[in-house]
């Protein structure tokens, strides 16, 4: 109950969990943030430590005593272990690959156990969506929780609130924290599966005279550009070069022809009047798709928007993000 | 929210085949010792309904239904009716627990259920206490607690390897030892029961009883169970005067000797007295009123009065092991004797033992006056070749005649009985004595120590101007009982309670180093009660610590404990990495000179600025921030790099 109120007003959780979202970079559990309740466990040893506690009265047994007390001890450190195991965890978001609406968003978390014991059995649960994974953090080491969280609609997707919680090591007390690392997965539009457009008469003449770059027989060296693939960049010039800290001003990018492919427009003009936005956004998608897979030349028009033709795994994540990010308010910039 | 279920709710997880072992192999270890007490058939059933637990672990099969369950509880249930004729008590209620431990694992699908069996487990383990506390019992029971910890632990992390867990146990425990230390001294105690507790709560306890009748001290002196101990302020009294003094019994019904009906009377101290013993009595509980002191008491201990014919009675049955101080005199002044008294000393019933009551008829005519008698009563039993056994003949209806004629062996019951009966029947007042005579000095601890083995009976005569005198008939007929003790008295080949067989000397250091270990423990462990608390809070300076008192102490202590504790965990945890303290400690030092680090900005880049900041210190700044990036991101260079980064960066000057 008190869980639903605060998802409806995050300020007031902001103010309880003592944090405002999104946290940038690597996010330390510390002790405010820690949270411990007993377990319903935690209830039923407490009443068997009552019975124990008659029973050592009634019949006047003092190893009785020393048993309930010994138990009573054993449950007040079991209390300080279960808030121990997450207590100083040092959480970070990496980065999430983008993916289509309708897929599930694979957001990756970073627990730094930072302690020179280990942290078993910690719950790392997304919030809003349920996805949900238990780790163990080994000792001074650090593990990744993959959540898939699924990506409903295009646009950027955050990550939102994860909760982590354990009940190591007795089970009787339940500690748990939230943290809302500053991560988010480019979302796709979901793409339709649907013929492509006929190629432009004039842009297929054109394609059989100049050379198009492509994939597929290597023609040359070039300076390297950002949006270049890592598997084109030429290694074995970086690695003769002298300095360790290559900039990328200094590396050079191998060049490949392709066949000639026919020059392709994805035009939003292209598509009926009357379909939606949505609907458009999808077909588009799937047009980059099946263009990109036949090999072919193209480029994306929207409106407002126009990317060059080409082709490669940059050209195609540069397509499909104009679409996702398709007349949608910008966001504030984090780290994609 | 969805409600996707919870991955660590204790309910959704689902016992393993490792979780299964672990737990009932802690439960064996708990139940362990009630299957030498309990029926026969109590282990046996145990360990079919967990072969059958594991049975169904092993198939993968669903678990039984409800019902079967319930079936075989009541199967258990009639068990131990048949056994015991009732479901109460404490011996049918710990078999009752026992068999529902068994079944509660036939229904044990998760781990909520698994962890209740533990918590289970730890219950039983104080029902093992019911029975004895001793230091074996207590170690076992320590070893099965931690076995059921570490089986809940592994509950909680069952991706966990088994010797983790069990080291997170022993640690979980020895965090846990302090605050029980705490609350274990300062938790406001309470003289128990809180109830009525079960008629059955106290049997077992071994001990004197308010009869005698031939037969029942020689069972006892076979065992070797410590009937008290004393320790003496300063010398222990001779071998001859080792008489202490137990139930006094005044009826004879021609067989048994009773206690019978006695008044509580006023006590005065004794006058004169040769020699004051003064000494502590740690009695072990043997269920019944009466106290032991060395003849003669001079004093009463707290919450105890005296009968009017020397005994001492406890308020309350000693339920509990139970400490008071005496002191002794020996030979004090006679006091008078009520004539009722005297006319119930010579009580006899009628038509029994027709050739001891002839012999003593004859006595009593042939002397001249009581102490004659006596001598002549002595003199007869010197004479007569009684010989001391442990296991006496049986004896028919006329138990005195047979015993002093025919069977001439006997115990000192036989002793006592039949010297009491010849001189009521010579007309001479005469009462039974019962006790122990005698004990043993452990030489490690300087602790007295009486077993039930040294049970003991003799006879009181009263003399017109000395009043009641000792007789011990016993010591007449066979002097090495008294002098020598027991195992000299009998005869080779009499079996003998271990201890006292000669043949095991060798076992005798040992043991004395094992009774003075467990005197400690019995007197400061197991003896810890409301007055003993009520003595350290008086001594530690808090005069009549009431229970408020010691709340308020027991928790500034244990809010004290937990935050050490706490602060030891946050400890563990803050263990910078010293490459990164370094580090810190140079950013600090070039922050101070107006080079801060920006937060995007990486080492190489910022050494770089800074040394173009400060060119004084330009080659040092550029080394450490190289030895930097070589220690946190290269192959690591052990121990050397890490004290050459610190020393440069404590060595960095900048002007």
């Amino acid at each position: 109950m008190i869980g639903a109120l605060l998802d409806r007003n995050p300020r007031i959780a902001n103010w309880i969990y003592g944090f405002t979202p999104p946290e940038r970079g690597v996010v330390v559990l510390v002790h405010r943030r820690v949270y411990i309740v007993p377990a319903r466990l935690g209830w039923l040893f407490g009443a068997t430590l009552v019975i124990l506690l008659i029973g050592s009265i009634n019949y006047a047994l003092s190893l009785g005593f020393a048993l309930t007390f010994l138990l009573a001890g054993m449950g007040l450190a079991g209390m300080v272990h279960t808030a121990r195991n997450l207590a100083r965890l040092a959480v970070s978001a990496g980065r999430a690959e983008p993916v289509f609406a309708g897929e599930s968003a694979q957001f990756r978390l970073h627990l730094d156990g930072r302690a020179a014991f280990d942290r078993p059995a910690i719950l790392a649960r997304h919030v809003r969506s349920g996805a949900q994974l238990v780790v163990d953090v080994p000792a001074s080491g650090d593990a990744e929780v993959v959540l898939a969280v699924p990506a409903r609609s295009r646009g950027w997707l955050p990550l939102g609130r994860v909760m982590l919680e354990t009940r190591f090591p007795l089970g009787l007390f339940r500690s748990w924290s939230y943290v809302e690392p500053d991560a988010r997965c480019l979302v796709y539009p979901r793409p339709e599966r649907a013929p492509l457009p006929p190629s432009s008469a004039e842009a297929a003449a054109g394609a059989q005279r100049s050379p198009v770059p492509g994939n597929d027989d290597f023609s040359g060296l070039r300076a390297y550009q950002r949006s270049d693939s890592p598997k084109h960049v030429a290694w074995k010039a970086v690695a003769r070069s002298d300095s360790h800290y290559t900039r990328s001003d200094g590396m050079l990018t191998k060049q490949f022809t392709g066949e000639a492919g026919a020059e392709l427009w994805l035009d939003w003009r292209l598509l009926p009047p009357g379909m939606a936005v949505e609907g458009r956004l999808s077909r588009l998608a799937g047009w980059v798709l099946a263009a990109e897979r036949g090999g072919a030349n193209y480029g994306l028009r929207l409106p407002g928007v126009e990317i060059a033709p080409g082709r490669g795994e940059s050209h195609r994540g540069a397509c499909l993000q104009a679409l996702a990010l398709y007349d949608l308010p910008a966001t504030a910039e984090g780290a994609a | 929210m969805t409600a996707s279920p919870h991955p660590l709710a204790p309910e959704l997880r689902l016992v393993s085949m490792r979780d299964l072992v672990w737990l009932v192999g802690s439960l064996l270890l708990v139940i362990a010792p009630h299957a030498l007490r309990a029926p026969w058939w109590l282990p046996l059933l145990t360990l079919c309904l967990f072969a059958w637990r594991f049975q169904y672990a092993l198939t993968r099969a669903p678990l039984p239904s409800r019902w079967l369950v319930l079936g075989v509880a009541l199967v258990g249930m009639l068990g131990v009716w048949l056994e015991y004729r009732t479901l109460f008590g404490r011996q049918p209620g710990i078999v009752l627990l026992t068999l529902f431990a068994g079944l509660k694992l036939l229904e044990t699908r998760s781990h909520r259920d698994a962890a209740l069996a533990a918590f289970l487990g730890y219950f039983l383990i104080i029902t093992n206490f019911l029975y004895t506390q001793s230091i074996p019992t207590a170690a076992l029971m320590g070893v099965a607690l931690f076995a059921l910890t570490t089986t809940l632990i592994g509950f909680s992390a069952p991706q966990r390897a088994p010797r983790a867990n069990a080291r997170t146990a022993a640690l979980l425990l020895a965090h846990a030892a302090p605050a029980a230390l705490v609350l274990f001294l300062l938790f406001p105690r309470v003289q128990g029961p809180l109830w009525g507790l079960p008629q059955d709560a106290y049997t077992g306890m071994t001990g004197l009883s308010e009869t005698m009748s031939p037969g029942n001290l020689s069972s006892l002196a076979q065992s070797d169970a410590i009937a008290f101990r004393a320790e003496f302020e300063s010398d222990l009294p001779p071998p001859a005067l080792r008489y202490w003094r137990g139930p006094v019994l005044w009826d004879f019904d021609g067989r048994t000797w009773s206690i019978g009906p006695g008044s509580l009377v006023n006590f005065a101290p004794p006058r004169g007295g040769r020699a004051t013993y003064r000494y502590a009595v740690v009695l072990e509980p043997h269920n019944r009123h009466w106290l032991f002191a060395l003849e003669t008491a001079a004093t009463v201990p707290e919450r105890a009065r005296m009968r009017f014919d020397g005994q001492l009675i406890a308020l309350q049955p000693v339920r509990a092991r139970m400490r008071y101080e005496m002191t002794s005199v020996v030979s004090p002044e006679p006091d008078a004797e009520a004539v009722s008294a005297l006319r119930r000393a010579l009580r006899l019933p009628r038509d029994y033992n027709p050739r001891a009551t002839a012999l003593a008829e004859q006595w009593r005519a042939q002397s001249s006056g009581d102490e004659d008698l006596l001598l002549r009563a002595i003199d007869f039993l010197k004479a007569g070749g009684y010989t001391y056994t442990l296991e006496p003949p049986l004896l028919g209806a006329h138990s005195v005649d047979e015993f002093l004629f025919s069977t001439k062996a006997g115990f000192c019951e036989h002793f006592a009985s039949a010297f009491a009966f010849l001189m009521r029947a010579a007309g001479l007042p005469a009462r039974v004595v019962t006790g122990y005579q005698g004990g043993e000095l452990n030489p490690i601890d300087r602790v007295f120590t009486v077993r039930q083995s040294e049970a003991h009976a003799w006879t009181e005569v009263y003399l017109r101007n000395r009043g009641w005198v000792r007789v011990d008939p016993t010591g007449v007929a066979v002097p090495g009982r008294i002098e020598s003790g027991l195992a000299r008295a009998v005869p080779v080949g009499d079996p003998l309670p271990l201890l006292m067989q000669s043949r095991l000397e060798w076992l005798r250091g040992a043991r004395y180093q094992w009774e003075a270990l467990v005197h400690k423990w019995n007197l400061l462990v197991l003896g810890y009660n409301p007055e003993r608390q009520r003595d350290l809070m008086s001594y530690v300076g808090m005069r009549d610590a009431d229970w408020r008192t010691l709340t308020a102490a027991l928790f500034s202590v244990l809010g004290v404990l937990t935050l050490v504790l706490l602060a030891w965990s946050l400890n563990r945890l803050v263990r910078p990495d010293p490459v990164q303290r370094a580090w810190a400690a140079f950013t600090r030092k070039l922050a101070a000179r107006g080079v801060a680090r920006a937060p995007h900005e990486g080492p190489r880049d910022y050494a770089t600025r800074a040394a173009r900041a400060l060119p004084g210190a330009g080659w040092p700044i550029l080394r450490i921030g190289a030895l930097y990036i070589h220690l946190r991101y290269g192959r690591r260079n052990g121990g050397r790099g890490v004290a050459q980064l610190r020393r440069r960066v404590r060595e960095l000057r900048l002007a």
